[in-house]
């Protein structure tokens, strides 16, 4: 036997594929600042950042929940929860947050617990069980402020959606809602593609008998997803309520806009593909979809028809190309 | 083929009917008779607002009279925002000012027509009420309910919204949405040299409620030429609020911002203060958050309202039915009226919730402060 | 070698039986606490003609959210449709006699157009059905919307009897609701279609190697269930004597035929389920609602119970399966 070694194919000079979804961001922004030259100052895109802040770090953990296969449509209702239990807790107190803040991430975390358990062990379709979920938690924040929450946010919790630290040279203010999205983004970034646990999502999410048969406990990873989900809704509800203060209905619709960001992204519905980088893209898309429409002064209903068709475009588009790569 | 075309002809047919019927919300009368009732006497104790009656028109209940204790029925559209908590609030504890209401029968209909129409039904097949009240989630839709109801012989009485019907006993309502928007133009008006630059923030396209007061601001603007930048919807959001104020800050300067009801008031005043920008004319409703929020701030503000006390009227409206006393009617036009500067330290209360809508009429009850989520 | 024949041991079938066990229990529930709280007004024949008569819209509504379902997709574009259809209506009777005819099949036009294109976008682009009918409902509120923000037209008084008119205490409408009721489970029993659908809906892969034609199906299931919303919102324009955009959103029929759905035993996953479970749902949250009006449950427990209960209902019936679900 000859030592001749097996022909290679030639190697081929490939153009790295790129998620059209960085493209959609980089095409609405150049549009926005050429309509309005101020959005390419400082505190043009620094409050564009600050408003997408809470969004984006909601889709970043719900990414988790979708990459595994399922649906979390309670996120909305656990940003209510927070703004409302916090106002109903603070009381005006300023040194309350310190206490408050990993009170409501506990109880995201017991949520996120349920929702899992219910999902894996009493079988519940997560559409359905965090459906379920989202009505009841309504209620209880309605329960629990009777239907009006009864106190302030204090400063201090307003500070992460609120606060810009100022003078910096060069970009003149950092609202501190950036600087949680930079951080947590890298932290879910870290998560979903660095660790194991991340690979394990993605296991269960395309094909869960064949995780089970490699050794993925499965369960445990779905319950997981869960809590991240919740644990982000209310870092999200922090941030956000921060930004707008507190109100009775704070939260409502993030879900979807979540499960959008999501899907403009690339992810995959029903499980085993999606990026954290490119749902946060998602969610700057989005929101820069909503500026734009609100530039060229268009309605309201033109929005929902502009979403809509956002919606089923992105995800036509990735089922295209998924199909055209054979998978 | 079939079904394009006919869907071609059902969005044909759409489109040309869409400027047929359109509900009236510019009524030129209505907004000339609401702006003479804003400043007219009204009858009635002088300290007791939830008991006055605009003009001298009464209505005969003697047919109605019942030996206590009653089964009042209630039929409510929902508390499905801070104005209709506090309303209830109003009224259940009203109830309790008066022991002849033997029970108190309440059905939510959590904001749906298709729902409070059942509802009503539920009321009237349980047999057992002796007068209904209803606030309507909307108006032509629950009229057939309401003549169903006073079919059924019960006494009705309707309030905040009305039915296009005449035959509940009366209708409990204050001046109205066109007086809304008067009051807060007026100040913008006052406040604001000619030429001025004015931002409409309303919540929702369509409301009737919300539509007039609109209107009726529209017109003021027009009258004296001041510029209306725009008018933006912000879905009660806070945070849309919040950005649709940045957006027209950066495109120039706002001399006052008119909005159609106090909910995200707060959020629009942050706006400008997170952009480090003098406050400007910032008009909103009776909120404590608001009010708070003016004073601390010292922008030139002011609070029209939609009083809540009206939920208090229609309990005392009932009960007066069922004793067979004269009652104002067939419309028991209650005062609308706006806090100012003067006042305003008179309506402020830092132990109360921030969405408490202070023109309540609910100091001088015994529960006050604790019913209404406050603190002594 | 005996010669009897073999006969399997009658069992008890669960799932057959669970949407009518579950049925039992909220009535005896309600019957219970009436007893208990002395108010036997309510056990009364016309109280009960109102339990069943509050959700109309929702069970015509859920009829054809059944079909969805069955497939294994989901419609979530019925509330738009309902509000659509509710303001065509309205506004092309606009008080006429004349024109009743003439709206109500160009709203079954609107609804079967609406059910062709969510059908296309499922079975041709293959886009997921929690989106394609997101988006659609996305759309059709936003082209809604757009002309009318109000209720638009009004319904003339001749047509108004389709809500409001009975046959001496049963109410017209529901009669239709239980005669279209009558009609989809025959089509789903007894013909072509209706086999076609629980095959679909159990493995379409197998069901496609067994020669069905599987994109028929789903768009014929999706004409289907937007076809008995637009009927949903005839009713409603006829109930409310106008159409306004938010009356759909309003009711919440997109969830809460869902729910209605899966109470009644039909599988989110497709291929299991019918009609009959369906109605026991629609009944079951008609009870629901008339308990926490009798027992007097404040408007906010009785929303935190029932996410419990949707959630519990379904749980009945899923926790003795064996499947992996997401």
């Amino acid at each position: 036997m000859s030592a001749q070694s097996l022909p290679q194919a030639p190697t081929q000079r490939r153009l790295p594929r790129i998620n059209p979804v960085y493209v959609l961001v980089a095409a609405l922004i150049i549009a926005i600042v050429v309509m309005n030259p101020a959005f390419g100052e400082p505190t043009g895109y620094m409050n564009y950042l600050k408003r997408v802040a809470a969004l984006a770090i909601l889709s970043a953990g719900a990414l988790y929940v979708i990459v595994s296969g399922g649906f979390d449509l309670s996120v909305g209702s656990i940003m209510t929860l927070t703004v409302i239990g916090s106002s109903m807790l603070a009381s005006n107190d300023p040194n309350s947050t310190y206490w408050i803040i990993p009170l409501m991430l506990g109880i995201g975390a017991v949520v996120g617990l349920i929702n899992g358990l219910v999902v894996s062990y009493l079988k519940v379709p997560s559409l359905i069980a965090t459906l379920g979920m989202m009505i009841s938690l309504n209620g209880v924040a309605f329960m629990w402020s009777g239907g009006a929450p009864r106190g302030y946010l204090p400063d201090t919790f307003r500070f992460f959606g609120r606060y810009n630290i100022t003078d910096i040279p060069l970009i003149t203010l950092l609202p501190i809602a950036v600087i949680c999205l930079v951080g947590f983004g890298l932290l879910l970034w870290w998560g979903m593609h660095r660790t194991n646990f991340g690979r394990m999502l993605h296991a269960v999410g395309d094909n869960p008998q064949a995780a089970r048969l490699a050794g993925v406990p499965v369960e445990r990873v779905r319950i997981s997803a869960f809590v991240v989900s919740a644990l982000t809704a209310v870092l999200a509800g922090v941030i956000l309520g921060g930004r707008a203060g507190v109100s009775v209905d704070i939260g409502s619709g993030f879900e979807l806009q979540a499960i959008t960001a999501a899907v403009i992204g690339g992810a995959q519905l029903l499980g085993g593909r999606g990026s954290v980088p490119a749902t946060i893209a998602g969610a700057l898309a989005l929101e820069a979809i909503f500026t734009l429409l609100n530039l060229l002064g268009l309605a309201q209903p033109v929005r929902l028809v502009v979403q809509g068709l956002i919606l089923i475009g992105a995800v036509a588009l990735a089922t295209y190309q998924r199909k055209r790569a054979g998978q | 083929m079939k079904t394009v075309l006919v869907a071609a002809a059902v969005f044909g047919m759409l489109t040309g009917a869409a400027f047929s019927q359109a509900p009236n919300f510019d009524d030129p009368e209505e907004f000339a008779k609401q702006r003479e009732q804003l400043t007219a006497t009204f009858n009635g104790p002088a300290d007791q607002m939830y008991l006055q009656y605009a003009g001298d028109a009464m209505v005969d209940t003697a047919a109605f009279k019942k030996e206590a204790p009653w089964t009042v029925c209630f039929s409510n559209a929902g508390v499905n925002n801070p104005w209709r908590v506090v309303g209830y609030t109003n009224m259940t504890e009203e109830v309790k000012l008066h022991p002849e209401i033997g029970t108190f029968t309440h059905v939510d209909a959590e904001g749906s027509d298709d729902k409070q129409i059942a509802d009503i039904d539920d009321l009237l097949a349980g047999g057992n009420c002796d007068a209904l009240i209803v606030s309507p989630n909307s108006t032509a839709a629950l009229t057939p309910a309401v003549e169903k109801a006073c079919a059924a012989g019960l006494p009705v009485i309707v309030f905040d919204r009305g039915v296009t019907t005449d035959c509940p006993v009366t209708f409990v309502h204050p001046v109205g949405g066109y007086g809304f928007g008067i009051q807060a133009a007026e100040h913008i008006i006052a406040n604001v040299p000619a030429g001025g630059k004015v931002l409409m923030l309303r919540i929702l396209p369509g409301v009737d409620v919300l539509e007039t007061r609109a209107s009726g601001a529209r017109n003021m603007f027009k009258e004296v030429g001041l510029e209306v930048l725009g008018e933006e919807f912000t879905d009660g959001d806070n945070a849309k609020t919040k950005s649709i104020v940045e957006d027209y800050l950066q495109r120039g300067t706002i001399d006052a911002v008119w909005m159609d009801a106090g909910a995200t008031a707060v959020a629009a005043v942050e706006a400008f203060e997170d952009q480090g920008v003098d406050i400007p004319v910032v008009t909103g409703e009776d909120q404590q958050d608001y009010l708070q929020k003016w004073r601390d701030l010292g922008f030139k503000g002011i609070a029209p309202t939609y009083p809540s006390y009206q939920w208090r009227t229609a309990i005392i409206a009932a009960v007066q039915t069922l004793k067979g006393e004269q009652v104002p009617g067939p419309e028991w036009v209650l005062p609308q009226p706006a806090i100012t500067q003067d006042v305003l330290d008179q309506y402020i209360n830092e132990k109360m919730p921030p969405l408490h809508y202070a023109m309540c009429g609910c100091e001088d009850m015994p529960t006050y402060p604790n019913a209404w989520g406050g603190t002594e | 070698m005996s010669d009897a024949p073999f006969t399997a041991p009658k069992r008890f079938r669960f799932e057959r039986h669970a949407s009518a066990i579950l049925l039992l229990s909220a009535i005896a529930l309600y019957v219970a606490l009436v007893l208990m709280l002395g108010q036997t007004r309510f056990l009364t024949l016309d109280n009960l003609v109102a339990i069943l008569g509050r959700s109309i819209t929702l069970g015509i509504t859920a009829i054809g959210q059944t079909f969805a379902i069955l497939i294994g997709s989901i419609d979530l574009s019925v509330a738009s449709v309902i509000s659509a259809s509710a303001v065509v209506t309205s506004v092309v009777m606009n008080g006429d006699p004349s024109m009743m005819l003439p709206a109500v099949l160009a709203v079954l036009a609107l609804g079967a157009l609406i059910g062709l294109v969510n059908g296309l976008v499922i079975s041709r682009l293959e886009v997921n059905p929690l989106i394609a009918t997101l988006g659609m409902s996305l759309i059709i509120q936003g082209v809604l919307s757009y002309y009318y923000n109000n209720f638009a037209g009004n319904v003339p008084v001749e047509f108004q009897v389709f809500a409001y008119g009975a046959v001496g205490i049963v109410p017209f409408s529901l009669v239709f609701m239980f005669v279209l009721a009558g009609c989809a489970w025959f089509i789903l029993r007894f013909t072509r279609f209706g086999s076609d659908v629980y095959s679909v809906g159990g493995n379409k892969d197998a069901a496609r190697l067994a020669g069905i034609k599987t994109a028929r199906v789903v768009i014929g299931a999706h004409v289907i269930c937007s076809l008995c919303a637009a009927i949903a919102g005839i009713y409603l324009a006829s109930r409310l004597r106008s159409g306004a955009p938010w009356i759909g959103a309003e009711g919440v029929y997109d969830l809460e035929s869902i729910a209605v759905v899966v109470i009644g035993g039909t599988v989110l996953a497709g291929g299991r389920g019918g009609i009959w479970g369906t109605m026991a749902g629609v009944i079951i949250f008609s009870l629901i609602d008339s308990i926490f009006n009798v027992a007097g449950v404040d408007a906010f427990v009785k929303q935190v119970l029932r996410g419990i209960i949707i959630v519990a209902a379904v749980a009945f019936y899923a926790v003795r399966s064996r499947r992996l679900v997401a």
